[in-house]
């Protein structure tokens, strides 16, 4: 067995025991990217130098019998959505080409100060803005389970380097199913939080209402620990919540005896579901009443109208967050005669087609005399929405679904049809729009061998019953499996 | 709902975009195609229905209003495509 078999908690304790030292895991995995990610392609970045630095001071504190974070030690990626201090931080983007930002998120500041040595930074859709990885301005990455399909998006760089074990956890964020689908196409655990449960601080924007920083890992246990680590008030992102974080590890094992679980039958119903995702997931709730709770069919009757909200409110979003690459303060700068041709030279050869196709959508949908009839009108069904989940919450404790209509896409497959491609989140987004945690989680595997991915929503901040639930089917029902990568 | 090219022109004007006529014949067809599946909408009476300002209505307070240090001059200037002193350079606006 190889140290990149560990998983994060695995290695935690291999730490603490003295059996293995963090400098040892950061080349393990330093190693293993070297030989897999020519093939995968999850990284857009390494900082091995920084890496093993953070490792050897790791090994130090715990040598000397320094205090330890929680974590200390277990080397993890970033998305590269997240500033770096010192490291070139792209979001996927030529526009920021060249950025090295002059401090780090608090979510990195969180991970760093808690002894986590960081290995790099991954790949992912320009502004987080795809499903697929193939709106990245560098390149697509690839799914480990099958090099020819895409690892999902738009955090499917760090999808990718946790289902490959190249990395023990990472960080991703979510706006609309962007940690959730990644994680359920690469067959990992992938956590979104509350809004307001993660700081947002330092994470490059792309819908303000709606983003939200969680974790990667390849089981529930492991991602229970590392939003541990990132969750919590910041000062410095006044839309963070006060609430205490509460220790996810130690409720973690309770079981599911007595729960309430909502089966959503409008996402069971939809129509593009595939019959071997749907198979899989109805076993899981099979599973979950073996295990003593109770399954409770419900309905959430504005779900059809989730896509279309979702495709106007973040757009609207993102037209005003991005209207900051102007090639002034960072990042490219065409020049131009006059100011205006710069910005519009700079935005123009800066933005890949479908920033510029959501930037389009969104000026649109914000621009005088359409306000009302579609931003306007997208916010008042929001409202509808959110309402749904409130009525649900009378009857439930959690909700399960498939998390992704399909398994794995083959790249270029859905590339030239936005519409196509957005309805790869309709089961993601309405837990965005309604600021509720979700995550997905392994639960099966197609006949061709691709994962399929089992989602599971939450009361808002009960993160700690969405993750109880998911550690309950994960010890009775095993599906974390090494990718075929054709070595050990 | 079909985009005008004129429409796609204007709304690229107000987001700083340039785009080429090939562009704009693909962004007029692509847009017009997501804002008709956007029409479902309008299916929903929302006239007695609040917008949602916040996904979540607990977030958000009132702070202190303390002084605390900020990214320095330089540091803040460090990724600036040109800069003088320490000001942000940009084309001349005023003749």
């Amino acid at each position: 067995m190889e140290l990149t078999d560990l998983s994060l908690l695995e290695l935690s304790r291999k730490l603490a025991a003295g059996e293995a030292s963090s400098v040892e895991a950061v080349r393990a995995s330093l190693a293993r990217i070297g030989r897999l990610d020519g093939k995968v392609k999850a990284f857009l970045l390494l900082d091995e130098r920084g890496a093993v630095a953070a490792a050897q001071a790791s090994d130090a504190r715990r040598k000397a019998g320094a205090p330890l974070g929680p974590l200390d030690g277990v080397p993890v990626a970033l998305k590269d959505l997240f500033c770096t201090e010192g490291l070139a931080t792209t979001a996927g983007s030529r526009v920021l080409q060249g950025f090295v930002p002059p401090f780090d998120g608090t979510a990195v500041r969180l991970l760093k100060a808690s002894g986590l040595p960081i290995l790099g930074k991954t790949n992912m859709d320009e502004f987080a803005m795809g499903s697929s990885t193939e709106n990245s301005g560098f390149f697509p990455s690839r799914n480990p389970w099958d090099l020819t399909r895409s690892p999902g998006g738009s955090s499917g760089g760090s999808a990718a380097a946790v289902a490959a074990r190249m990395a023990f956890g990472a960080l991703g964020t979510d706006t609309g199913g962007s940690i959730r689908q990644p994680a359920a196409l690469t067959g990992t655990v992938g956590l979104k939080p509350t809004y307001g449960r993660v700081s947002r601080y330092g994470v490059v924007a792309f819908a303000s209402s709606l983003d939200q920083v969680g974790p990667f890992a390849r089981t529930v246990s492991d991602v229970a620990a590392l939003l541990g680590v990132v969750a919590g008030h910041d000062p410095c992102d006044a839309t963070s919540s006060t609430r205490p974080v509460p220790a996810y590890l130690e409720t973690l094992e309770q079981g599911v005896k007595g729960l309430r679980l909502g089966m959503p039958r409008e996402y069971f119903e939809l129509e593009g579901l595939d019959g071997e995702v749907r198979a899989a997931v109805e076993a899981a709730c099979r599973a979950f009443e073996k295990l003593g709770a109770s399954l409770v069919p419900i309905s959430l009757p504005h779900t059809k109208y989730a896509l279309a909200t979702y495709y106007l409110v973040a757009p609207a979003e993102a037209s005003s967050n991005l209207a900051r690459y102007d090639g002034v303060r960072y990042g490219l700068r065409v020049p131009g005669r006059g100011l205006r041709e710069m910005y519009a030279g700079t935005r123009d050869r800066g933005f890949g087609a479908e920033v510029k196709r959501r930037i389009l959508l969104g000026t649109y949908a914000l621009s005088a005399g359409y306000y009302d009839a579609y931003y306007l009108k997208a916010q008042k069904v929001r409202t509808l929405i959110k309402r749904d989940f409130e009525a649900a919450w009378g009857q439930v404790d959690a909700i399960v679904s498939p998390t992704a209509p399909t398994a794995a896409f083959r790249l270029g497959e859905k590339v030239d049809d936005p519409l196509a491609m957005y309805a790869n989140d309709v089961f993601t987004l309405p837990c965005n729009l309604a600021g509720l945690p979700g995550m997905s989680l392994p639960c099966g595997f197609t006949r061709s061998g691709l994962p399929i991915g089992l989602q599971i929503l939450g009361k808002h901040f009960d993160e700690a019953t969405m993750l109880r639930v998911g550690r309950a089917f994960e010890r009775a029902h095993d599906f974390v499996r090494a990718p075929p990568l054709g070595e050990a | 709902m079909k985009l005008s090219r004129e429409q796609v022109r204007h709304v690229a004007t107000l987001a700083h975009l340039a785009l080429t006529e090939e562009e704009e014949a693909k962004v007029q067809e692509q847009l017009s195609a997501i804002l008709e599946a956007m029409e479902t909408l309008r299916e929903l009476d929302t006239a007695e229905v609040e917008p949602t300002s916040h996904a979540v209505s607990e977030v958000g307070g009132w702070r202190e209003d303390v002084v605390a240090p900020s990214l320095p001059p330089d540091k803040a200037l460090a990724n600036a495509p040109a800069k003088v002193g320490t000001s942000f350079a940009v084309p001349r606006i005023l003749e």
